[in-house]
């Protein structure tokens, strides 16, 4: 149990990292972070796993169901384009580093 | 090590695989390892949830199986798309995960508290905040999805539209504090109705060429929700994970607004393409050119800037346009690429087409950089691009792009369009570089084109 504000201190804080790790980043870069941070926020699915398995009656777990399908699609369609984007971006100078 | 302990300390590792792994995305270098951190942390704390204390038995075959409906065929569907289908997956992601953070709110309102404990007013505030942000997130994606898909050709506009909208807000919200002050009957359900609606609503009259601001905004809005249904099940990985996406989202969306000079509340609200008609008559004529002689003007160049825009995603030409520029550099000529921030449909969209066609990074240039190069340039190369170059946005102060920065693609000594018709861009508005004496129209479909450029620079 978090206490009440240790959560806000935690939402601020986590407010003020998002904003500094993204602040100064080329343009070229905003594909990757917009398509890894739409991975990150795919963790919502440990919430719908918390969700449905607490679920007791029929409605609470079609929409718990629902819920992780939903989540684990945002996880893992979220992972693979943005893990098959990355692996593109190369460098033409000493370049051969980066491939694999 | 009791079990609590190990989910805490794995959510604690997970979050700090998160930020470490989304900073590693903020350099062209580090990238890949940034998404694997991430993923690595994702896994992880999939994983523990399994073994989290009290949940039942039965329900964990169901979790189970919803992971695998859900899981197998994301990943099919994302292994299989074409890279010029990759906003409307991201979209389609995206929304998944601001339903599923609805979904969460949906079945904590339901059962009204947890571990034997009542929810107070303010968690059942904080569950139907996310609920609403999440909801509008999971419709608006979806059609934002289906219209990029294509499903959806035209933007439906009509008087009144931010007015229906804010009645639908409005009337949400009061569903909302009925749930909320624990009024019974069927509220939670139209509250959750409603907040679908409104993000329909408000995804309907946007077009395309705006979708790169609307998904970055939406991804930023799920993260938020997932941040507030993390406060709303005490879950340390959410709130932290969640968070950092909504603010980190919110930066980009802001930056995509400022590479268009719009606000985000005109991005949303202003009805883009109705006012179009109202801009300067342009003078003189669109001179045509042919394959060969643009091929000349290329080959003997000394320096080439290529723009690409949207058209090249239709075409599929990227991989044309990186052989026409290696074609070039082998013969001397100095190729590079300008982006500007909103080409395409969405943030970085241009650079995800040149990077699978096997563009190095290092030759790709935003607006800002290259800028001051292009006076020193023979030829602009524009293909499939339109109002990221249109000079209107200097000088017409009736058009609606006035103001937006543009890629100065006039001040090169001579720029050549391919381009597949007369006609206008998505905004409807004449493109003034077109008619510049020093432009040349090359009519045709981006790749055929490339391909005819490159067979003609062999040649000469």
């Amino acid at each position: 149990m978090i206490d009440g504000f240790v959560a806000l201190y935690i939402f601020m804080l986590a407010a003020f990292v998002g904003y500094e790790v993204i602040s100064r980043v080329p343009v070229i870069l905003h594909t990757p972070l917009m398509s890894g941070s739409n991975f990150i926020h795919g963790i919502v699915l440990v919430g719908a796993m918390v969700a449905l398995g607490f679920a007791d009656t029929t409605l609470e777990k079609v929409i718990g169901f629902v819920g992780v399908v939903l989540a684990s699609g945002n996880a893992v369609g979220g992972y693979v384009v943005t893990e098959r984007m990355l692996e593109m971006f190369k460098r033409s100078k000493d370049g051969d580093r980066d491939e694999e | 090590m009791s079990l609590d302990t190990l989910i805490a300390g794995s959510y604690f590792l997970a979050a700090i695989l998160f930020i470490l792994g989304l900073k590693a995305m903020s350099s062209p270098a580090g990238a890949r390892r940034g998404i694997v951190w991430a993923g690595l942390g994702m896994v992880l704390a999939t994983v523990v949830t399994f073994f989290w204390p009290g949940m039942k038995p039965e329900n964990l075959l169901l979790i189970g199986a919803a992971i695998i409906v859900g899981g197998v065929p994301a990943w099919i569907s994302g292994r299989r798309v074409a890279m010029t289908g990759m906003p409307q997956m991201i979209a389609l992601y995206n929304g998944m995960g601001g339903g599923a953070a609805a979904a969460i709110a949906w079945v904590e309102l339901l059962r009204g508290g947890h571990g034997g404990e009542e929810f107070g007013w303010t968690v059942i505030a904080l569950a139907v905040t996310g609920a609403l942000i999440g909801a509008v997130s999971f419709s608006g994606s979806l059609l934002a999805f289906a219209k990029l898909e294509g499903w959806l050709k035209r933007s439906l506009r009509f008087a009144g539209q931010n007015v229906l909208n804010l009645v639908i807000l409005l009337v949400a919200a009061g569903a909302g504090v009925l749930v909320i002050m624990g009024v019974s009957g069927p509220w939670l359900t139209v509250f959750i109705a409603l907040a679908l609606l409104l993000g329909i609503t408000l995804t309907m009259p946007i077009g395309g060429a705006d979708m790169p601001v609307v998904i970055s905004l939406y991804n930023a809005l799920t993260g938020l929700a997932v941040g507030l249904e993390g406060l709303v099940l005490d879950n340390a990985a959410m709130i932290i994970a969640g968070t950092v996406v909504g603010a980190a989202g919110t930066l980009l969306t802001q930056l995509m607004a400022k590479a268009m000079n719009r606000s985000l509340g005109n991005v949303l609200f202003s009805a883009f393409g109705e006012t179009a008609a109202e801009g300067d008559e342009i003078e003189g004529s669109m001179k045509p050119v042919e394959a060969i002689d643009a091929a000349v003007m290329l080959g003997f160049a000394r320096q080439v800037i290529i723009i690409p825009g949207y058209g090249m995603a239709v075409a599929q030409a990227q991989h044309k346009v990186w052989e026409l520029a290696e074609a070039l550099m082998k013969r001397g000529v100095r190729v590079k690429f300008a982006i500007h921030p909103v080409a395409g449909r969405m943030p970085g969209h241009m650079n995800v087409l040149l990077a699978e066609a096997g563009v190095p990074y290092d030759l790709i240039f935003d607006e800002a950089e290259i800028n001051p190069e292009f006076p020193k340039t023979d030829v602009a190369l524009v293909i499939g691009a339109n109002d990221v170059v249109n000079t209107a946005a200097r000088t017409d102060t009736a058009s609606p792009i006035y103001g937006m920065p543009i890629l100065d693609a006039d001040k090169a000594n001579n720029a050549i369009v391919i381009k597949r018709g007369k006609g206008t861009g998505f905004s409807g508005i004449e493109n003034a570089l077109f008619y510049e004496d020093r432009t040349r129209m090359l009519y045709g479909d981006g790749q055929a084109m490339c391909a005819e450029l490159i067979r003609a620079v062999h040649e000469i």
